[in-house]
């Protein structure tokens, strides 16, 4: 295997050195030969990749040829490409086509990138591990009895395979950063509105990011340059300028101030890499940065905080998937038969009971639910995995009358708290670093049972997402278990450019 | 309601008003919403509830919501935010509706309604934006619900009264003024029967004297002016009814049956729906800043409460005429091109109030449906001040108009009704009209002056109907009398 960035593809594409039905050739053996074993791609359309290449090359060789040349991508099946089956893994989506492309895949069309398939992803993008998938886990390719992390597990398994040289994922509580330190890529969480949600299949409408994995912080800048940017179909969308980013990739400064949580490198953090990362800080520190120990005292509420957030949005947004217009939708014959039989069960027992019995079952009688309520219950039932239907009761939970204050009021409060933590702290720094995860990639199956064990996986990404901030993760080194670890820098809102600057920094580094 | 009862029992009534803004797309969505379109017709995958669609705010939609608030002398929130209103119901693609909960846009206004013999002021709580839901339909097909979603995603608004209405009556009063205001900020049509405005009635009664409200049910699906007066009295009557016999009021929604005259139950307190208003994280918070309410309020036309003191002032117009003209908007604009057109806003209230509203009234349309321009009722005018037709042929000069694309001098030539004016003629006629009728002549230089009418009247009928009637008045009387 091979591993080419898109600068490097480009660059021969551009030469003449290969063409590009020649280049989708080769991810076609490289899928055909890995995504088997490692199930990262869940659609593929090689058809349609080598039309694509085809066209471009025609632009190519007239010299009109976009930035994203050479650019051979998957995209989480939780964004909409028009015309092809977006499920985001899960089987209430079963036969869904979308009628329509999100702007971000507008926007790689617009610069010749070529889309080749769709990618594995936690069930919703809801998970850490890429488990929770109607396809079965992705594999992780440095050790296919590892998990990939979640829920951009495809995402990230492609680019390590090299099945793509760049993906997109979505990132609502570390599902970009933590797959890409698990699986050794580099993944860039944008700030929020940065990138237009429009087309990206809700899961926590104020948490989700679209962005990029890559083999490099200069590949995953050139990705963001494209699909970032003002849209009118998202009104939460910035009309912020964009900075330069490959510039910020290409030419770093070396005199950038880091600040570091000191409180984030202690207890739960695998000791390997709290030493692997203090070792890069040191070396950064060696050429021109300057370490500032910072605060951010809230964070320890953060994983509450989004559970209860996250899950209450996810709770609305997932109200759609009903099965009446699109989607799975409960046998109807079925369902009127098992409510006729409930129903006469009922009523026998009725005859049969007296006193409280009577009471209560005459009680359930008259609460027995409406055929309509009954073809929702069933079809949801059936439709949605294990892990969404434990969001959408948490999500529903913490919104009812009587706990919204307790729960949703108090963890919106909590947020902002958080959010001036990092206002307060970028004050003083350029970037912030910490680990992406305590860990290296764990064994499939291992954290299945315990949903909080698996949700700790996420405490040092899922705060940017509480800020609304950015944030970048990318190899730091390998563990002595053989496996890929993550650093993480975040920065300000609409501070990518300092992301990448520091993330280059580090791999300059070798 | 029984007078005993009335008595006893004093009623206490809320509204919620449901208007359907007449925006050019709908809430959210770069999409027409035209009614009556073939269904599922008028919508975007956004209306459809599909995944990966987001909702973009109308502007239209927040300037129109501020022109009713300022109409109803509401404050405006300098800030306030969308939300969602979260059930399921497969007219309701998205499985929530997008609201506005505990921070409507407008808050804390009143209209101030007339009735026959006493005028009051009625708080307006609250006015917030929300999107309709589409349609069910469930008798067009034996084994399925049909849906169209045309009507979802449709801007509404929701006027919310404070429980100030104490009577059918009052109700009804407060609605008609709703509509009025929305018809003239032109951002509703003000339809009930096609559903544009909506209306639904918490409705409480307790013992006169008592400050403490009773149990209120809520009244809904009643759809037209008169059902919403006849639908709260029927409640108040059935509360007060259940109260004397010893029975208490249940706290619930009732339907409104038109065909039966009453209402029946719906659903009970316990049943109600949860529905777990969040903020919509899909829409950033509205924005209303001072500049956007000073261009806005430059927007406002002048309402009907002031129309109606400018026309009695200007025009000389009594109150009732002017509360008449001004009930639309678009009459009293009728109104004043005639007005203004014919230099002679005496007539033209005088054909407006007499001649326009009786067609209106015979053939159940509005005034933008009439189909005489302004331009031509004020020639008709203008043929009588020039003394070329009398009155009774402006009538029937009037009546031809309302079927023909002809002018009202062209008609009146047609139908032979130029008033003759030539004083040879009329001496002549009037000669003859003496020297026939020597009875009633007599009996008018004996002193019976109201004979001059006869005369007059003999005279219009043998020139049919085109004798200046002004001039044989003056000349029968220079003649018998001179």
């Amino acid at each position: 295997m091979t591993i080419q960035t898109i600068a490097e593809a480009k660059k021969k594409v551009l030469a003449g050195d290969v063409t590009l039905r020649e280049l989708v050739e080769g991810y076609k053996s490289q899928i055909e030969a890995e995504n088997e074993e490692v199930n990262a791609y869940v659609y593929l359309n090689f058809d349609s990749a080598f039309e694509q290449a085809d066209a471009i090359q025609k632009k190519v060789e007239k010299g009109e040829a976009g930035a994203l040349v050479g650019a051979i991508m998957g995209i989480k099946d939780v964004i909409c490409e028009r015309g092809k089956p977006v499920t985001c893994a899960s089987n209430i989506l079963d036969g869904f086509e979308s009628v329509y492309d999100a702007t971000v895949i507008e926007r790689l069309h617009a610069e010749d990138a070529i889309l080749i398939g769709r990618l594995n992803m936690d069930e919703f993008a809801m998970g850490s591990t890429n488990e929770y998938s109607r396809y079965g886990a992705a594999k992780n390719p440095h050790d296919t009895t590892k998990v990939t992390g979640g829920s951009s597990g495809g995402s990230a398994a492609a680019v390590a395979a090299g099945m793509a040289n760049a993906t997109l994922g979505s990132d609502t509580g570390g599902s970009i950063r933590q797959p890409a330190s698990y699986c050794g890529v580099v993944g860039l969480k944008p700030t929020y509105g940065r990138v237009s949600r429009y087309g990206l299949v809700a899961f926590a409408s104020s948490f989700d990011s679209i962005g990029p994995f890559g083999h490099s912080v200069e590949d995953v800048a050139t990705v963001l340059q494209t699909i970032a940017g003002f849209d009118e179909r998202d009104n939460t969308c910035s009309s912020v300028e964009k900075d330069d980013y490959v510039v910020a990739a290409q030419s770093p400064k070396k005199n950038i101030k880091i600040g570091v949580p000191e409180a984030l490198f202690g207890e739960g953090l695998d000791v390997e890499i709290n030493t692997g990362i203090k070792e890069i800080l040191n070396k950064l520190e060696a050429d021109g940065a300057e370490l500032v120990p910072i605060e951010l005292p809230h964070s320890k509420y953060a994983l509450a905080t989004y559970y209860i957030l996250a899950t209450a949005e996810a709770s609305s947004n997932l109200a759609r998937f009903d099965g009446i217009r699109y989607g799975h939708r409960a046998d109807k014959d079925q369902m009127l038969d098992e409510l006729k039989a409930e129903e006469e069960a009922l009523k026998q027992a009725v005859k049969s009971a007296e006193g409280d019995d009577l009471v209560s079952l005459q009680q359930e009688l008259t609460k027995l639910d409406a055929p309509l309520t009954r073809l929702y219950k069933k079809s949801r039932t059936e439709g949605f995995g294990v892990e969404v239907k434990r969001r959408i009761m948490l999500g529903t939970y913490v919104l009812s009358a009587g706990y919204y204050d307790a729960y949703y009021g108090k963890a919106q409060r909590v947020r902002r708290l958080i959010k001036e933590d990092f206002t307060n702290a970028f004050k003083n720094v350029d970037v912030i670093v910490t680990p992406t995860a305590p860990t290296t990639a764990f064994g499939i199956g291992e954290k299945q049972n315990d949903p909080v064990q698996m949700y700790l996986n996420d405490i040092y990404t899922i705060s940017a997402n509480l800020a609304g901030i950015c944030g970048i993760s990318l190899p730091a080194g390998t563990h002595s278990n053989g496996l890929p670890y993550g650093i993480q820098f975040m920065a300000d809102s609409f501070q990518e450019s300092k992301l990448l600057n520091a993330a280059r920094l580090v791999e300059l580094l070798g | 309601m029984s007078t005993i009862a009335h008595e006893r029992f004093e009623a206490v009534i809320g509204l919620e008003v449901h208007a359907q803004l007449l925006t050019k797309s709908k809430a959210f969505a770069p999409v027409a919403a035209i009614y009556g379109e073939a269904p599922n017709t008028q919508v975007t995958p956004l209306c459809l509830g599909h995944p990966g669609t987001l909702p973009v705010v109308n502007e239209n939609l927040v300037r129109y919501i501020i022109k009713m608030g300022l109409a109803t002398n509401c404050g405006i929130a300098p800030k306030s935010i969308f939300a969602r209103k979260n059930y399921f119901y497969p007219d309701l693609p998205k499985g929530y509706q997008i609201s506005q909960f505990d921070t409507p846009i407008c808050h804390d206004g009143y209209v101030d309604i007339e009735l026959e013999d006493y005028d009051k002021r009625i708080g307006v709580t609250r006015i917030h934006m929300e999107e309709d839901a589409g349609k069910s339909i469930h008798d067009q097909d034996p084994y399925n619900t049909l849906v169209d979603l045309n009507r979802a995603g449709t801007p509404l608004i929701e006027i919310v009264s404070e429980p100030d209405l104490r009577t059918p009556q009052e109700a009804y009063a407060y609605l008609t003024k709703i509509k009025q205001i929305v018809q003239y900020l032109e951002i509703c049509d003000g339809n009930m029967e096609e559903g544009s405005l909506r209306c639904d009635a918490n409705v409480s009664v307790r013992p006169r004297g008592r400050e403490k409200f009773g149990t209120r049910t809520e009244l809904k699906n009643m759809n037209s002016f008169r059902n919403v007066e006849k639908a709260i009295e029927y409640e108040i009557y059935r509360q007060i009814e259940l109260i004397e016999g010893g029975g208490e009021v249940v706290q619930q929604t009732r339907l409104w049956d038109t065909s039966k005259m009453q209402s029946r139950p719906m659903r009970s307190k316990e049943e109600a729906h949860d529905y777990r208003y969040f903020p919509e994280p899909d829409l950033p918070p509205i924005i209303v800043t001072s500049e956007m309410l000073v261009e806005i309020k430059a927007e406002l036309p002048e309402l009907a409460d002031v129309r109606q003191k400018r026309f009695v002032k200007e025009y000389g117009m009594s109150e009732v005429d002017a509360i008449t003209i001004t009930e639309s908007r678009y009459l009293a604009d009728y109104f004043e091109s005639v007005a203004e057109y014919s230099g002679n806003a005496k007539a033209a209230s005088n054909m407006v109030l007499s001649e326009v509203l009786r067609v209106l009234n015979e053939q159940s349309i509005d005034i933008g449906e009439f189909s005489i321009t302004p331009q031509k009722i004020s020639e008709l005018i203008k043929l009588k001040e020039a003394d070329k037709i009398n009155s009774s042929a402006m009538q029937t000069i009037f009546n031809e108009m309302l079927n023909s694309e002809k002018t009202p001098e062209e008609l009146a030539k047609e139908m032979n009704l130029i008033q003759v004016s030539d004083s040879g003629f009329l001496e002549e006629l009037v000669d003859e009209i003496i020297a026939g009728n020597p009875d009633e002549v007599q009996r008018y230089k004996d002193g019976k002056k109201q004979l001059m009418g006869f005369f007059v009247g003999q005279a219009m009928k043998a020139s049919k109907g085109k004798a200046n009637p002004k001039m044989v008045t003056q000349m029968v009387s220079k003649k018998l009398e001179g």
